[in-house]
């Protein structure tokens, strides 16, 4: 599925899309750094409160193409300018981690969008 | 008076041939001294005087340049060469207002410019002197010599040799990538220093990319250095991220000068950390980091002592298990 579709299927806040076509297969939740690095698939979304540059530069070593931040916590410039330089989506959501995977778990299951 | 600065004339230059049999042979330096000419090396923006200018003139020449020997020459022709000494000398016998023609010294010994590096290192030895003017074939004055002109020309010609040998595997690359290939890098990692955590691995991932090693051991390779680095900056007081490859194998090696650890076995345990409050809410510091680098490491060191420094050594195998 494609991230244009996820976002539209989730109604997710799209902070910044550099690339709306790039595929999506999963998502995984974490809020530990390490624990992503360990575990989460390539092409995953990554669902987190990490609103920082560090949370960029692990999904870009992991190769997850978005971040979801979750309770609308503010996404600090230094990161957005971290997410341009590295073509990782930035996407904001009131939700809290369990609501935003059930979202995604839901667009991706149904095939919702699917290019 | 010709035009002033004492900077070396050693930019690198890509005409000059490759050094063709050093491939990974620890002579290299050796054929370095062999193969440059001392024009390769010298200082050839000179400053210069003309006989008639004063001791004082010469003086105060070497005061702004922050020199120590002024060459005395005209149209090119060498004559001599006014050095502190000569200063001294004018200096203590009160003509420092009369001409550098007559107070220079003129008993010099002088290499050529087409002279190989080596001659002028032997000489350096032999007679303790700090520069060498340097003439060409027609005896005229092409340049200057000083030691840390040599060191200068042979770094820079190191760092090219180096730049020749990553591009000489880069254009192998395809087939047996990881066997020819020799990349070594290192990145000073700062205490705390969180908004460039993650450049050293980004850049590892990226020139893994370029010469197209296979996702998994990017990944795996990739995330071993930037829990490393993380480490370095979390717990150390700062250190190097190094890593290298060759030889079939990636190597990341954290090196930190302190506080180093108590209890190493401890420290490598799951959910382990002495990590703050701050650091655990960045999403750190939850203990998982050397565990990590354990799990996608082929071969693992970890070496400490409490008051000194940590090393870790991560090895991953590029291409199965090396012979």
């Amino acid at each position: 599925m494609t991230l244009d579709a996820v976002v539209t299927a989730c109604n997710w806040e799209p902070v910044l899309v550099p690339d709306p076509m790039a595929e999506v297969s999963g998502a995984y939740v974490s809020d530990l750094l390490s624990d992503v690095m360990a575990h989460c698939p390539d092409g995953a979304v990554l669902i987190t409160v990490q609103n920082h540059t560090n949370s960029v530069a692990v999904c870009t070593l992991v190769g997850a193409p978005a971040i979801v931040i979750v309770h609308n916590r503010d996404i600090p410039e230094d990161m957005q300018a971290a997410a341009v330089r590295e073509g990782i989506a930035l996407l904001r959501t009131p939700d809290d981690q369990f609501h935003a995977a059930l979202m995604i778990g839901k667009a991706l299951g149904s095939g919702e969008g699917e290019s | 008076m010709s035009a002033s600065g004492s900077q070396a004339s050693v930019e690198p230059r890509d005409e000059r041939p490759a050094l063709g049999e050093t491939g990974n042979d620890p002579l290299v330096l050796l054929e370095l001294i062999q193969r440059l000419k001392v024009r390769d090396v010298m200082t050839s923006d000179l400053v210069t005087l003309p006989r008639a200018a004063s001791m004082q003139q010469a003086q105060e020449l070497m005061r702004q340049k922050k020199i120590s020997g002024v060459p005395v020459e005209e149209n090119g022709r060498f004559f001599g060469l006014v050095s502190i000494d000569d200063i001294i000398r004018a200096l203590v016998a009160g003509t420092i207002h009369e001409s550098c023609g007559r107070h220079m010294t003129t008993k010099l010994v002088v290499l050529e410019d087409d002279m190989p590096l080596s001659f002028a290192l032997r000489y350096f030895d032999r007679y303790h002197y700090g520069r060498f003017p340097v003439l060409n074939r027609d005896r005229r004055l092409v340049g200057i010599i000083c030691q840390r002109d040599i060191n200068r020309a042979l770094l820079v010609e190191l760092t090219r040799e180096l730049h020749r040998l990553e591009n000489d595997s880069v254009r192998q690359g395809g087939d047996g990538v990881a066997s020819s290939l020799y990349l070594l890098r290192e990145f000073p990692i700062c205490k705390y220093d969180f908004e460039n955590a993650g450049k050293a691995a980004n850049q590892i991932k990226q020139v893994l990319q370029e010469k197209k090693f296979p996702p998994k051991v990017i990944r795996r390779i990739a995330v071993a250095a930037y829990e490393l680095e993380i480490n370095l900056c979390v717990h150390s007081d700062g250190g190097v991220l190094s890593w290298q490859v060759s030889n079939g194998r990636a190597e990341v090696i954290a090196r930190d000068a302190g506080p180093g650890i108590e209890d190493v076995e401890w420290a490598c345990r799951d959910g382990t950390s002495t990590a703050n409050e701050w650091i655990r809410s960045l999403g750190f510091g939850a203990g998982m980091g050397l565990v990590n680098v354990r799990r996608v490491s082929d071969e693992f060191e970890i070496t400490s002592k409490k008051g000194s420094g940590t090393t870790v050594k991560s090895v991953i195998y590029l291409e199965g298990m090396p012979s």
